[in-house]
């Protein structure tokens, strides 16, 4: 394992523990977008361009797309 | 149950979960080492068999053509059910809440729409020479769209995605995917077999039907996301009704 797949491991595994811990549901899913972030640079360097666009475009657009406008209606609760 | 019982429990299942885990890893090949015949055998022989330089793209629109086909249905599948939820809860005729967005968010937001798009084109138009394709540029590409509403306003942003060409490109593309590989059964071939022209490695015209596959996904995609959150926006502009009791 080089240096460059420990850290992105890394940041995927504390991303994923952030996600978790942020109590405010609009944060919670900017956070996961940051998550999904991390996991596309896992994936690039790893060796797997197709899958970091689809994490990319999937994780970090449509997802958190989806979470705000329905979090935005359903109101902020926690 | 007391604090101490479900700490108890927790601990119980922590461990078995742990030992599991480790079981179940100890049996994996090592990190970086690919033990299977199947990816191998593609990464030798899909460049000279399909002539297009993606070997992920060979195998999602031609070997593996099956699979993709189930996937697209799923989204298919996600997309009709959103649709149908959401636009029976809704009422006809309300009235749309339509901020529109200040001047910076608006002049960041127009800025992007165009280089966005285009982004999108190009993962689609390229999928099968470099990394990309039709499902990640169909995202992409929806994602433009959605720069329209964060640049202007929920009305923008359902005159340049009309329902109607939204939901009848879904449909088509969605129905040409499978369509495509029954004439080719019907014409005495294998479902989705490659039988076209295979044409210049390297170039946007080679791989037989893999870049014919590759639109029809492209197109799915974009309407499928379009359409789940051009649902999603208009819950945000139109007030819902009140619950009666």
């Amino acid at each position: 394992m080089i240096v460059l797949q420990v850290v992105s491991l890394a940041l995927v595994a504390s991303g994923a523990v952030a996600v978790v811990l942020v109590r405010d549901l609009a944060r919670q899913a900017l956070v996961n977008a940051l998550y999904g972030l991390a996991l596309a640079v896992l994936f690039l360097v790893l060796q797997a361009p197709d899958v970091a666009l689809s994490e990319v475009v999937v994780g970090a657009i449509a997802v958190p797309l989806v979470l705000l406008a329905a979090i935005r209606r359903v109101g902020r609760r926690t | 149950m007391s604090a101490r019982a479900r700490l108890a429990l927790f601990a119980a299942g922590a461990v078995g979960l742990a030992a599991l885990l480790a079981w179940g890893f100890s049996g994996l090949a090592d990190f970086g080492h690919y033990p299977g015949p199947y990816g191998d055998v593609l990464n030798r022989v899909a460049v000279r068999q399909r002539h297009v330089t993606s070997v992920v793209a060979a195998t999602v629109f031609d070997y593996r053509g099956f699979d993709t086909l189930g996937e697209e249905f799923i989204l298919f599948a996600s997309a009709a059910g959103v649709a149908l939820l959401l636009r029976e809860a809704r009422e006809r005729d309300a009235v749309l809440r339509d901020p529109v967005a200040d001047r910076t968010v608006r002049a960041v937001g127009l800025l992007l729409v165009g280089p966005a798009v285009l982004l999108g084109l190009y993962v689609v138009a390229f999928g099968y020479l470099s990394p990309g394709g039709g499902f990640q540029g169909g995202v992409l590409l929806a994602a433009g769209l959605v720069l329209v509403w964060a640049a202007g306003s929920y009305r923008a942003y359902s005159r340049v995605s009309p329902m109607t060409v939204v939901d009848l490109a879904e449909g088509l593309a969605a129905a040409a995917f499978p369509a495509l590989g029954l004439a080719l059964l019907a014409s005495g071939g294998a479902f989705l077999e490659n039988v076209l022209p295979l044409g210049t490695r390297g170039s946007l015209l080679s791989g037989g039907t893999i870049p014919l596959l590759n639109w029809t996904a492209a197109i799915t995609v974009t309407a499928a996301v379009t359409l789940i959150v051009a649902e999603f926006l208009e819950e945000l502009a139109v007030p819902l009704r009140r619950p009666t009791r």
